[in-house]
């Protein structure tokens, strides 16, 4: 397949572009001011994590993060900024005390981005150079209920702590603020 | 200069089949969206007794000219207060998942773009993406219309999305494969064998037919779905405010994904490319087969929107959760333990 002149170059080119997706969708995510935009950029970013996935020899869960985060998860997140907020917020002096929290988050992520970097340095990475399953359902299947068996059960883990946040939030109501 | 000419026709050959399918599709989505508006007024109005468009050229087979001429010639109107970015970008961001879904469709045994094992997932995937272009569209307008409009796609997308999939996991444990063109040869000899009429695997499955039918009419908002344009409450839904191509676009891309959704129903149920009768298959008869399934289905896609009035939108959105999701629960309960019984009774006894 990567026979034609120059297909290198172009393979680098298309996994910079995704890469460049990624950033540009996080960077849009994190600094708009528009809520909207923000969950437009974090759609952006899923697309370009979809492209990684698929450069990893996964296109199954390529599609899956598409099909998921896009379709089901951005959308939600849509839905309810339109229920929500009609205006984008005015930009006003800040309370010390949320001064205060800017600092200390910005103290953590830093530790973590510190030790991304240096577990991105120091450690052997293994080249993806094989794909898992060929993607047919039933290599799929098996791999969901025999060696991945524990974080497909940890997924159900998850959702049940997003559930009783989601009852604790409705329960408050909108007296409480 | 004959080493690139032999590197294009030889190992690199994938990648002029790729480049040149991808100008087909764009070619055949555009002429389609031509053409199946003039069908659709054709349609109406011999629905409703009258002759339709009949004006411009040989019988107003020249509409679909005109018409674009007018569309190409307006100017683009960006109203005051939108948001801009998003505005400009909807109409891209609604018109380019279609166009992927479309590469991944086999036309007949060979004539796919990237025949890729995942491909029923990949229509999906992307499919779920067009909800989001049309909810940003409507945002950005900021127009009470388009917002209501656009409160009103998503609710109907995300309820009917639900039994859609079920529907689909349903022939997927009949199918076992992702892969679109597999899928079409597993229905091949007589037409008894396409999946629609295999009551053996499931004797459900006419029903689930029609449930992926009324669920691809919603998820494209076609009438008696509707309500996303519902012209007749809402001015024109989430596209109030756009104007000229704008407006076209928008057009283009709710009849490719009409096709997209006629396709997949297509292969999943009527067999794709796959004659009915024995006789008359092979490379240049099946995608004649494959056009004239599609576009029957395009017309019965048509044909139930001039015939129903629109439904109201809780009387939709109860036809989802109370009657389509439990029934498409129970076939895919009941493909389960057809595909299973036999198997425990063998061990059983």
């Amino acid at each position: 397949m990567s026979t034609l002149p120059l297909s290198e170059y172009v393979v680098l080119g298309i996994f910079g572009l995704i890469v460049a997706t990624t950033v540009a969708g996080a960077l849009i995510a994190v600094l708009s001011r528009r809520m909207i935009r923000g969950v437009a950029g974090l759609a952006l970013c899923s697309l370009g994590l979809a492209g990684l996935y698929y450069f990893l020899n996964s296109p199954f869960l390529a599609l899956m993060e598409v099909l998921i985060y896009i379709g089901a998860v951005c959308v939600t997140i849509v839905f309810g900024i339109m229920l929500s907020e009609t205006d984008e917020p005015e930009a006003g002096e800040k309370p010390a005390r949320e001064r205060w929290w800017t600092a200390l988050s910005a103290l953590v992520s830093a530790a973590i981005f510190w030790g991304l970097c240096h577990l991105a340095l120091h450690s052997a990475w293994p080249s993806a150079g094989v794909q898992a399953t060929n993607g047919s359902v039933r290599e799929i299947g098996v791999a969901l209920l025999t060696t991945y068996s524990l974080p497909f059960e940890l997924i159900s883990l998850v959702l049940l702590v997003a559930i009783l946040g989601a009852l604790t939030l409705a329960r408050g109501g909108r007296t409480k603020s | 200069m004959s080493a690139i000419v032999q590197n294009l026709l030889g190992p690199g050959w994938p990648w002029v089949r790729l480049l040149l399918y991808l100008a087909g599709i764009g070619a055949f989505v555009g002429a389609n969206a031509a053409y199946l508006v003039l069908a659709e007024r054709k349609i109406a109005g011999r629905i409703q007794r009258r002759p339709g468009p009949n004006e411009a050229g040989f019988g107003g087979w020249m509409q679909p000219f005109a018409d674009v001429g007018k569309l190409f010639a307006k100017q683009m109107m960006i109203p005051p207060g939108t948001d801009r970015l998003l505005y400009c970008l909807a109409p891209l961001m609604v018109m380019a998942p279609p166009l992927i879904c479309l590469t991944v469709i086999p036309y007949g045994e060979n004539l796919v773009a990237r025949n890729v094992d995942v491909g029923l997932l990949l229509v999906f995937s992307f499919g779920s993406i067009n909800v989001m272009a049309l909810m940003l569209a409507g945002w950005a307008s900021r127009n009470k219309f388009a917002i209501i409009s656009s409160a009103r796609v998503v609710s109907q997308n995300v309820a009917y999305e639900i039994p859609m999939l079920l529907v689909v996991i349903t022939l997927l444990m009949a199918t076992g494969t992702l892969n679109l063109n597999e899928i079409v040869g597993q229905q091949g000899g007589w037409f008894w064998n396409w999946n629609f009429f295999r009551v053996w695997v499931n004797p459900l499955m006419p029903v689930t037919f029609v449930i992926f039918f009324i669920c691809m009419l919603a998820e494209t908002n076609r009438a008696p779905f509707d309500m996303a344009e519902a012209e007749s409450e809402l001015v024109a839904g989430a596209f109030t405010e756009y104007g000229g191509m704008g407006f076209g676009v928008f057009f283009m891309a709710e009849y490719a994904n009409i096709v997209v959704g006629c396709s997949i129903a297509t292969v999943l149920f009527f067999g794709g490319w796959q004659s009915p009768f024995v006789v008359l298959s092979g490379p240049v008869f099946g995608p004649l087969w494959f056009m004239v399934k599609l576009y029957a289905l395009v017309f019965t896609v048509m044909w139930v929107r001039w015939t129903f009035p629109r439904t109201q939108f809780y009387n939709l959105l109860n036809l989802s959760w109370k009657i389509l999701i439990p029934i498409s629960l129970f076939t895919l309960l009941l493909t389960g333990a057809m595909m299973k019984l036999p198997l425990l009774l063998h061990h059983l006894f």
